[in-house]
């Protein structure tokens, strides 16, 4: 099977192109990539198809860094399958899925048995992340070696904070001997205990029990220090405070190995947002303040922020239709995330390449997976966008099974009309008309 | 000798009103001051019923009302209950030892089968702050905020505001100090909200852990001791002390509190002479308040909750649509 894809305009930073030109696709693998590349039906048998891209940008396929499929254990939540689906629909190309299922993934039959579903459901590339902790309980370590020779890219007790410090050295230390990451959630469980929302002026009107966003600078202060100590990879997930930006700009200009995430609800809403009291904008880390929001945008402008991920994190009706202490954490993402985004290449605080670096090449990196390339012989794994398609968020309408979306309602501009994985056409945007040539 | 119990309140002072705009009373931070006016007005105009021999109007005749409480609660579920009665309202109560999460059946659950049966206004008090918004969103019948959390508590600050304007004339330009466990009051941000938009000048006071963060942006200028917070106070406000309520470790004990934070002979000296002495209830005597000041000249406690009844029906009464 071979896709020709013509006159979309290529912006790949891995190679530091963008330029219009024509790429064919052949065998699931990036085969040429040259202006007017010539092929008719008649040349290649049937097994041709041709795809007029005029007017959209065709990237590398985003990475999605930082997902919850909830399969196993939750699958009334989402499942693997229906996690990709959204994943393809949103524009990714590759998901890497937290550990926090049930079973916890903490061993290699968990880890296959994710990869299992993922190649059954044959959408998007799934990376698992295994725990760094048995159980995600904090006290002992899974096996790395193991776990990395069954598949996983990453540890992270994300839900949960490695709260025992000596742990989460020894995490790092041997995380190392792998060349893997360890991806840390940050949170002090003694400032943020008991909290609903973020600390501040909306908390005090609300009457809701505040989590201060030192519960998350402590956090990243410590590990940054473990990182520096021990000389080792350390990767941020869903950075949401000003104090954690200066820190990891602090780190990176001291030479620390440190990286970080952020999510689009932390630079698109602040905790204004809680004002109804919906549970759709109650989440982990909490919707931060304008300050911190100003913060996250300026750390994405600058680079301190390497990474956006959605922190997809689907919930079903029953965890949040609920009174808001009751509510579970979490907002899906997949499906929004790109479009929210585009929204910092509208505003100027990010050029396309850069959001295309944030969302694809540096995930790739930080992951160290062999995506995020349209470089001959890569994998064929392509988002095309269309930057002018308006659209209504309409959470009924996902793919996910999650509702749970903070962005329900908006109006956006920009989105992913069409997701290749490994050279075949896994979402098209049915609202694009014919994009058959 | 009372008058007639067919007087209809349209007879009394609020004869033009029609009602409040609004379909629910979820907080105070809603109101305009012509609405805190106007049922404050509307309030001292009922609480002549409460004196009359037969103390009924049929004024909501043929409504349903129902008290939905999910917390435990004397007075302020009596209150409304006493205050539909009196407007003639049926009234259903309905209790929930624990929370709806606790027992099984969702809070929308309820509130969509209480919907079905009818009822007209809906009164809740709930331990989980914005409950009462969840309920506003989702049924036609009118909401009425008995206390979500640590939320607001509308009426209560409406009895307390109805309290003052009658002790002194008017709440405009007073020197209001509220004392207590403010993190946790949904009767302090209440207050907070009512007081600073009728023009009172408010103070606050409180160990530093239980002030919460951004607090001085509301309008209210915090302080650390009995002192500071009663100089010259026209109207101390004291809250209840809920330790039971509170996660660890957050005070040392009980005698440490009422050495620092307890309205007492000594700490009252720094007030005006003419202060009042408020609390919502339950008193702890011997921890925010000593029963010599509770029970004292000073003390209005026991009016605020005589007021509460006419501040109820005032709200019954407008949500149902005021004199038509």
């Amino acid at each position: 099977m071979k896709l020709l894809l013509k006159g979309g305009r290529v912006i790949d930073p891995s190679q530091g192109m963008d330029m219009v030109t024509d790429i064919l696709l052949e065998d699931g693998k990036i085969s040429r990539l040259e202006k007017n590349i010539s092929l008719s039906k008649t040349d290649s048998g049937d097994d041709l198809r041709i795809i007029d891209l005029e007017d959209t940008i065709i990237t590398p396929g985003l990475i999605d860094m930082h997902t919850h499929l909830r399969e196993p254990g939750f699958e009334y939540k989402e499942t693997v399958r229906t996690g990709a689906e959204a994943a393809v629909a949103g524009g990714f190309t590759s998901i890497a899925c937290m550990a926090n299922t049930d079973p916890v993934n903490d061993t290699r039959s968990v880890t296959e048995f994710i990869l299992k579903q993922a190649r059954l459901a044959a959408l998007a590339q799934i990376y698992p992340v295994a725990a760094i902790s048995k159980g995600q309980a904090g006290t002992v370590l899974t096996e790395f070696g193991d776990l990395k020779s069954a598949g996983v890219v990453a540890f992270s007790d994300d839900g949960n904070p490695v709260a025992d410090s000596g742990l989460m050295r020894h995490a790092l230390e041997y995380a190392s001997a792998f060349d893997m990451p360890v991806i840390s959630h940050c949170e002090d469980k003694g400032l943020s205990s008991g909290g609903l929302m973020h600390e501040g002026f909306v908390s005090t009107q609300l009457g809701l029990p505040g989590i201060p966003g030192i519960a998350e600078d402590i956090m990243v202060a410590r590990d940054i220090g473990l990182a520096r100590f021990t000389k080792t990879r350390l990767h941020i997930a869903h950075v949401s405070t000003a104090g954690s930006v200066q820190a990891v700009r602090e780190a990176k200009a001291a030479g620390v190995d440190v990286t970080a995430e952020t999510a689009p609800h932390y630079f698109a809403l602040t905790d204004e947002a809680l004002r109804e009291f919906s549970t759709n904008f109650k989440m982990y880390p909490p919707l931060r303040s304008a300050e911190d929001v100003e913060a996250i945008r300026e750390g994405l402008r600058d680079g301190t922020i390497d990474a956006i991920a959605s922190d997809h994190a689907p919930h079903s009706s029953v965890e949040k239709d609920v009174e808001f202490v009751y509510a579970a954490n979490g907002v899906i993402g997949l499906e929004t995330s790109l479009s929210v985004c585009l929204k910092l290449v509208q505003e100027g605080i990010l050029t396309i390449q850069q959001l295309i670096e944030k969302m694809s090449v540096n995930p790739a990196r930080i992951l160290k997976i062999p995506k995020g390339s349209l470089a001959p012989g890569r994998d064929a794994d392509i988002t095309i966008i269309d930057l002018n398609r308006a659209w209504t968020v309409d959470a009924g309408a996902f793919r996910s099974k999650g509702r749970n979306c903070p962005f329900h309602g908006w109006n956006l501009t920009g989105k992913a009309i069409m997701t290749i994985v490994g050279g075949d056409v896994k979402y098209e945007d049915p609202g694009g008309g014919s994009l058959d040539f | 000798m009372g008058t007639q119990a067919g007087t209809s309140p349209a007879r009394l002072k609020v004869e033009n009103t029609m009602g409040l705009s609004r379909k629910d009373m979820l907080g105070i931070r809603d109101l305009s001051r012509e609405e805190i006016d106007l049922i404050l007005d509307t309030a001292e105009s009922f609480k002549e019923i409460s004196n009359r021999t037969i103390k009924k109007v049929p004024t909501l005749r043929g409504k349903t009302v129902i008290t939905l409480f999910f917390e435990a609660s004397t007075r302020t579920r009596a209150s409304f209950e006493i205050a539909a009665k009196r407007l003639s309202a049926d009234t259903i109560n309905i209790s929930a030892s624990t929370s709806s999460v606790v027992k099984g059946e969702t809070l929308i659950d309820t509130a969509r089968t209480l919907e079905a049966m009818n009822p007209d206004i809906i009164v809740i008090r709930h331990s989980a702050a914005g409950s009462a918004h969840i309920l506003a969103g989702l049924l036609k019948q009118s909401i009425i905020n008995a206390g979500d959390g640590a939320h607001e508590h509308p009426t209560q600050a409406l009895l307390d505001m109805l309290t003052i304007r009658e002790k002194k004339g008017s709440i405009e330009g007073l020197k209001i100090a509220i004392v207590g466990d403010i993190a946790h009051s949904r009767v302090a941000r209440s207050n907070i909200y009512g007081l600073i938009k009728m023009g009172a000048a408010v103070v606050i006071c409180g160990p530093a852990m239980m002030i919460p963060r951004g607090i001085e942006r509301m309008g209210v200028t915090v302080c650390h001791t009995m002192k500071d917070a009663l100089r010259d106070a026209d109207v101390v406000m004291m809250l209840r002390m809920q330790f039971e309520r509170q996660e660890k470790n957050l005070f040392p004990s009980l005698r440490e509190y009422a050495q620092n934070f307890s309205l007492n002979r000594d700490s009252i000296k720094s007030a005006k002479d003419d202060v009042i002495v408020m609390h919502p209830g339950p008193i702890n005597r011997g921890v925010e308040i000593t029963s010599e000041i509770a029970d004292g000249p000073s003390s209005v406690i026991l009016e605020q909750v005589t007021n509460g009844v006419a501040v109820r029906m005032a709200l019954l009464y407008l949500l149902s649509g005021g004199a038509k």
